[in-house]
């Protein structure tokens, strides 16, 4: 377990930085930024889910009053191949198109043209007046038939990737995966009880309360600025770049606060759209999607269709498990299919299984990252497999985890060994919860299921200034999606020893500071917070130099404590210990101002595991479900902020339950979005959750100095497993499909 | 094209002249009460440029007058302002239910019965419990002021009965006799919210032991436009609003729906649930009449 | 096509504007007013971010049209805190930590203060009631729900 810390500001539950002016109204977003001469920028999205453009003519939305720019694929320069990186990566090519269509149309809602316009209302009218011709085609909408080969298809040129031999017809699989280890069959042949089942889950929006919004300004040297709301304004300029074939340094991004993006902000939709119209207008303009077009065009993760197998010995030992997992892509390639399928076995130690995916292509939105892409709806499979075991055995459930639980040293699915990880410790806290025991209302049922997420590492970069007074300015690249300028702040405060209200942190544009990936992979906290402690630990190694220049000393006779250089131990000298802002105030006649600094490609971020108890009860009448209790066992290695650790615990069990009981993409037999806004499109309100109970284990991950694991993405995968198998507790009956909707639920119980 | 114009007239006389003119000269001209539907239909399905023509500054249609055998509630009146009266609620407590269903505490501060009741959405909660509880629609146009019961009001999905030049002032309900209590559910997959899926309001009177004698059961989100059940009123009259007699009345309703299949819910579903409602909602107004 | 002037009040300041008929009060706010706390996350009155009070009434301003704020008085998430600095309601929401990205923190902000206006002391079904037309998608309300309980005891017992 972990050592005892003293910290002193690690821990607690200090107030965020930058919270005054989000209670007030100051703080600015995607959409807040208003500039002399601004026009409004609007996007024709295409009526059809699958057709191929035959002509589009702008030339009656141009001649309007009050029109300024308009611009088709036609204005893009040839689509460039390359991957991007991070967690929103894929072919730039592919979001190139999925940003402004070419020649075909592959979703309803998929952009074809934009114009920029003085009002709102112009554009709108202008839109209207853009004449696209069309050859409607077949839309392929269904995941299973999209992966016959008689399927019509997406894309003439799309050959399944990572087969043994190249395919020599195209095929809407984009691409395959397979992780296999010992011999399933032998294994199975082992078993004395084996559970099956076919699991189908619908595709899901992350919901993000802000819709997508920028503003851009094009110079007549061509230099361009962009504001936008983004989960990575390093990455948002690089898609740039190569979209709009410019140089990186002729591109600034500022990253505005940011309203939420869980993902779906990691991948550019209006950006290279208001730069082409800001330079055609040559006039600054803004851009913002209505809600329905967020519904319609971006993000949503994939829905998916999966297949398991899994057999145990009496004991509970597992002895082989199997897992199909077909991902829709949406109209490019990019399902996280990879995810999916090496995380559905990760939390367990497993001698024999076999794991296949898909990554498949249809007539729906390309999807993008949302919270552990993939990971949800496969670990859904695997967590519903294991509580009908869990019931054939007459097992505790918790205990049959336990049983197969990884631990350190266990060869993970995907590869490595894992190191130190706190699977069994979330079970041991799940099992001893009051929350686990306490007796439940009459007809009410208690499920568990247990939850994993990777976490990443990848680039970031900080700089530290102290400033003339000794108070210190941290600049950082990543946009603070959830409270991470307080943990940066924390982890300043407790590696200088200064007080944490004596420090301040910035989010840089890229202009100001240095490349980082995007606040996402649950990276930020780990990654750029190591990447702070370094540019804190340059400050104090340059402190004690001057401290000993001052003091005529060398400077590992120089200690850093408390805030404050002290001789050494053993170090014997009459002096007065100097503070961060004694050393501040002299700065400019001992080398001049503080400026520490770190940039890292960090590596070993820590898994992080959960176990969630899911409470409901369920009207037979009607089929409502009422989740009553919800509780959330997590280990965040070390939680720098619990509060807000908490609150990634809680808001993913929410995303987790709406996904569970409600939220779901409706096609019609067309493509087209049936239910393309909040009204229907059903994110749970306040009225429909219970207070969410948080348990933080901490199992400090032995790669970060204070012990951090990411927290963000794991708390969405156990939920629905966690409502799935509470369902079967309540009524006896298992409903394999999500969403535990009213009329599927109340067709089932009959 | 003829651009967007707001006018805010000052009474029922002004606003009937400026809605005949623009039906005279074939221009399009709308009413705007609480607006909660109109702004969402102007945002993306219906963009045409039309007169808005904002009733909310007529005095009568503010009015809120609570009289010895009838209730008057402006077709101005926001449902949060209903739900301040007190004495509002004891008269029609599922009326008020049911205005408290529509939308978040942001809608009802903008929302008002008698929008709810143009807008002529089939699954518009409060219309069943105006039915139930015999609402009657006060209307006003070139030809001077008519009324007409609220089941006859709406004539198909959002079509309603007014004619050009024509508004609604209000509604006027009867007040409750002796031991008479109404109740309105909807089902609705989250907490709030939701687009009712189904709904039923119940009006019932009992006698002095408790027999009913008098019923009216409405239903609504189970067929183009709410409708008057009698057959399940006909289910309650006479018996003690036991369960059998609710869940006689459940089977009128199932009976009587003529749902859809959408998004919001199956054929089965509803049908199935618009009895559930009836039979609770029946209940609901069963208590409350015993207790008046 | 003919703008219309329009004399309000916002946050206790007379303001006139010009605008247009359709258009929306959110909408001049923001794009004509620069008021921008007060944020757009649907425009179809789901979701609550573009919450302000409305001659002292909780509205969506998403489904105002401006020309009707004609001698209203409006009031925005900028005019809740005082001379003295944070109401109440916002320095218990900082405390709770009860945001996380902060889009919907001004309407949510707006809409307790009505609540707690009319209702000093709500229980937590009220609360969550009151509060269901405010989406919020990174907090599952906990800490939200708990930052109102706590203003509500801290404007009914001072610290």
């Amino acid at each position: 377990m972990a050592e005892a810390h003293d910290y002193k500001t690690i821990g607690t539950r200090p107030i965020r930085p930058d919270g005054v002016d989000k209670v007030t109204g100051r703080a600015l977003y995607g959409a807040d930024l208003n500039l002399p001469s601004m026009i409004y920028g609007k996007v024709l999205r295409s009526p059809h889910a699958h057709a191929r453009i035959k002509s589009i003519d702008l030339s009656k939305a141009l001649a309007m009053e009050g029109v300024y720019a308009a611009v088709s694929g036609a204005d893009f320069p040839e689509a460039k191949h390359g991957e991007i990186g991070g967690e929103g990566g894929g072919d730039v090519a592919d979001l190139a198109k999925n940003v402004m269509a070419r020649d075909k149309v592959l979703y309803h809602g998929h952009a074809v043209a934009a114009v920029a316009a003085k009002s709102l209302s112009v554009a709108d009218a202008a839109l209207e007046a853009i004449e696209v011709e069309y050859e409607v085609l077949t839309p392929v909408l269904d995941l299973l038939e999209a992966m016959k080969e008689d399927a019509p298809l997406l894309d003439d040129h799309c050959f399944t990737k990572n087969l043994p031999e190249t395919p020599d017809k195209p095929s809407n699989i984009a691409a395959v995966m397979q992780l296999a280890r010992g011999d399933v069959d032998e294994g199975f042949a082992q078993a004395d009880v084996i559970v099956e089942g076919e699991y189908n889950i619908p595709m899901a929006h992350q919901g993000y309360i802000e819709p997508h919004a920028c503003t851009a300004t094009v110079n007549e040297g061509g230099q361009a600025t962009i504001w936008c709301s983004t989960q990575g304004h390093f990455e948002f300029r690089s898609m740039t770049a190569k979209m709009l074939n410019m140089e990186i340094s002729d591109l600034k991004f500022i990253a505005s606060e940011i309203g939420g993006g869980f993902g779906g902000k990691t991948v550019v939709y209006l950006e290279p759209l208001a730069v082409l119209l800001a330079r055609k207008s040559r006039r600054p303009v803004k851009m913002m999607m209505t809600r329905e077009e967020v519904f319609r065009a971006t993000g949503p993760t994939s829905g998916t269709h999966c297949r398991i197998k899994v057999g145990a010995k009496r004991d509970g030992t597992i002895t082989s498990a199997t897992a199909w997992l077909a991902y829709e892509a949406g109209a490019f390639a990019g399902a996280p299919m990879g995810p999916g399928a090496m995380s559905i076995f990760a939390p367990y130690d497993l001698e024999n299984f076999k794991i296949e995916a898909f990554d498949v292509l249809l007539n729906k939105p390309k999807v993008a990252a949302y919270r552990a892409p993939g990971a949800p709806q496969s670990m859904h499979a695997m967590e519903v497999a294991l509580d009908d075991l869990a019931l054939e055995l007459g097992m505790d459930p918790i205990d049959l985890r336990m049983k197969n639980a990884a631990g350190e040293g266990t060869q993970a699915p995907y590869g490595p060994k894992f190191p130190q990880i706190g699977f069994k410790e979330c079970l041991e806290a799940a099992k001893a919860h009051p929350n686990y025991t306490k007796p439940l209302p009459e007809g009410a049922g208690r499920g568990v299921a247990a939850g994993f997420w990777f976490n990443v590492g990848m680039q970031s970069s900080a700089e530290v200034h102290v400033n003339e007074d000794g108070t210190v300015t941290v600049i950082e690249g990543n946009p603070d999606i959830g409270g991470s300028r307080a943990s940066m702040c924390m982890m300043a405060s407790e590696t200088l020893g200064v007080p944490y209200e004596k420090i301040r942190a910035l989010v840089g544009d890229t202009e100001s500071t240095g490349f980082s990936n995007v606040t996402g992979g649950s990276r930020t906290t780990f990654a750029t917070g190591m990447a702070v402690v370094q540019a804190c630990e340059d400050i104090i190694t340059q402190c004690k130099a001057r401290a000993a220049a001052t003091w005529g000393m060398d400077a590992d006779q120089v200690d850093w404590k408390d805030g404050q250089a002290v001789p050494a131990p053993g170090v014997n000298a009459d002096v007065t210990p100097l503070s961060l802002a004694d050393i501040a105030a002299k700065a400019g006649r001992t080398g001049g101002p503080l400026l520490g600094r770190a940039s890292l490609n960090a590596q070993g971020a820590g898994a992080s595991f959960s176990v969630n108890i899911c409470d409901l009860q369920v009207d037979p009448e009607t089929g409502k479900v009422d989740v009553l209790g919800f509780t959330a066992i997590q280990d965040a290695g070390k939680a720098i902020h619990p509060s807000y650790v908490e609150g990634q615990m809680q808001g993913g069990a929410a995303q987790g339950i709406g996904w569970a009981l409600n939220e779901e993409y409706i096609f019609d037999e067309n493509g087209v979005m049936e239910n393309a806004g909040f009204l229907d499109y059903r994110i749970p309100v306040a009225s429909d959750l219970p207070m969410i109970d948080c348990h933080i284990v901490e199992v400090p991950n032995p790669s970060h100095p204070f012990g951090v694991r990411g927290v963000g993405e794991t708390p969405i995968v156990a939920p629905l497993a966690a409502t799935a198998n509470a369902f079967r507790a309540a009524t006896g009956v298992r409903v394999n499909d999500l969403p535990l909707s009213p009329p599927r639920v109340l067709s089932a119980l009959d | 094209m003829a651009g967007f114009a707001y006018v805010a007239p000052s009474s029922i006389d002004e606003a009937v002249a400026v809605l005949a003119e623009h039906a005279g000269q074939g221009l399009k001209a709308q009413v705007i009460a609480g607006g909660t539907d109109l702004l969402v239909q102007m945002r993306s399905l219906n963009k045409a440029a039309r007169t808005i023509v904002d009733i909310k500054k007529i005095g009568e249609t503010g009015r809120l007058d609570i009289g010895a055998d009838e209730t008057f509630i402006g077709a101005g009146i926001c449902c949060a302002a209903l739900h301040e009266s007190d004495e509002l609620k004891a008269l029609f407590p599922g009326l008020l239910e049911s205005a408290d269903l529509i939308g978040s505490t942001q809608i009802q501060g903008r929302a008002t019965l008698g929008g709810n009741l143009c807008n002529a959405s089939p699954a518009g909660d409060t219309i069943p419990a105006m039915i139930a509880n015999a609402g009657v629609c006060v209307i006003a146009g070139p030809g001077g002021r008519r009324e007409l019961p609220v089941e006859d009001f709406v004539v198909g999905v959002g079509r309603n009965a007014l004619q050009d030049g024509e508004f609604l002032v209000g509604l006027k309900f009867p007040n409750p006799k002796a031991a008479t209590a109404d109740a309105y559910l909807r089902f609705i997959p989250r907490t709030e919210m939701d687009i009712a899926v189904a709904g039923a309001g119940v009006r019932i009177t009992l006698d002095a032991d408790g027999t009913c004698t008098e019923a009216r059961v409405a239903i609504g989100a189970v067929a183009p436009t709410a409708i008057l059940v009698p057959a399940a009123a006909s289910a309650l009259v006479g018996s003690k609003v036991d369960a059998g007699a609710l869940d006689a009345a459940a089977a009128a309703c199932s009976q009587a729906a003529s749902p859809i299949t959408d998004k919001r819910g199956t054929i089965e579903y509803r049908r199935r649930v618009v009895g559930v409602l009836c039979k609770r909602a029946g209940a609901i107004a069963r208590d409350r009449a015993i207790s008046r | 096509m003919s703008k219309i002037k329009v004399e309000t009040s916002i946050n206790g300041e007379t303001v006139e504007f010009l605008c247009e008929p359709q258009q929306t009060l959110l909408e001049v706010l923001r794009e004509d007013l620069s008021r921008l706390g007060t944020k757009e996350g649907c425009g179809t009155g789901d979701c609550g971010a573009c919450s302000v009070l409305l001659n002292d009434r909780l509205v969506c301003s998403c489904l105002v049209l401006a020309v009707e704020s004609e001698g209203a008085e409006v009031t925005t998430i900028e005019g809740i805190a005082g001379e003295n600095g944070l109401h109440p309601i916002q320095q218990k929401f900082l405390e709770h930590a009860a945001l996380q990205c902060g889009i919907c923190t001004p309407g949510l902000i707006v809409a307790t203060k009505s609540l707690l206006d009319r209702n000093p002391n709500p229980d937590e079904k009220t609360i969550r009631y009151w509060l269901a037309g405010n989406l919020c998608r990174c907090t599952g309300y906990d800490k939200i729900v708990r930052a109102v309980q706590a203003a509500a005891e801290e404007l009914a017992h001072p610290a």
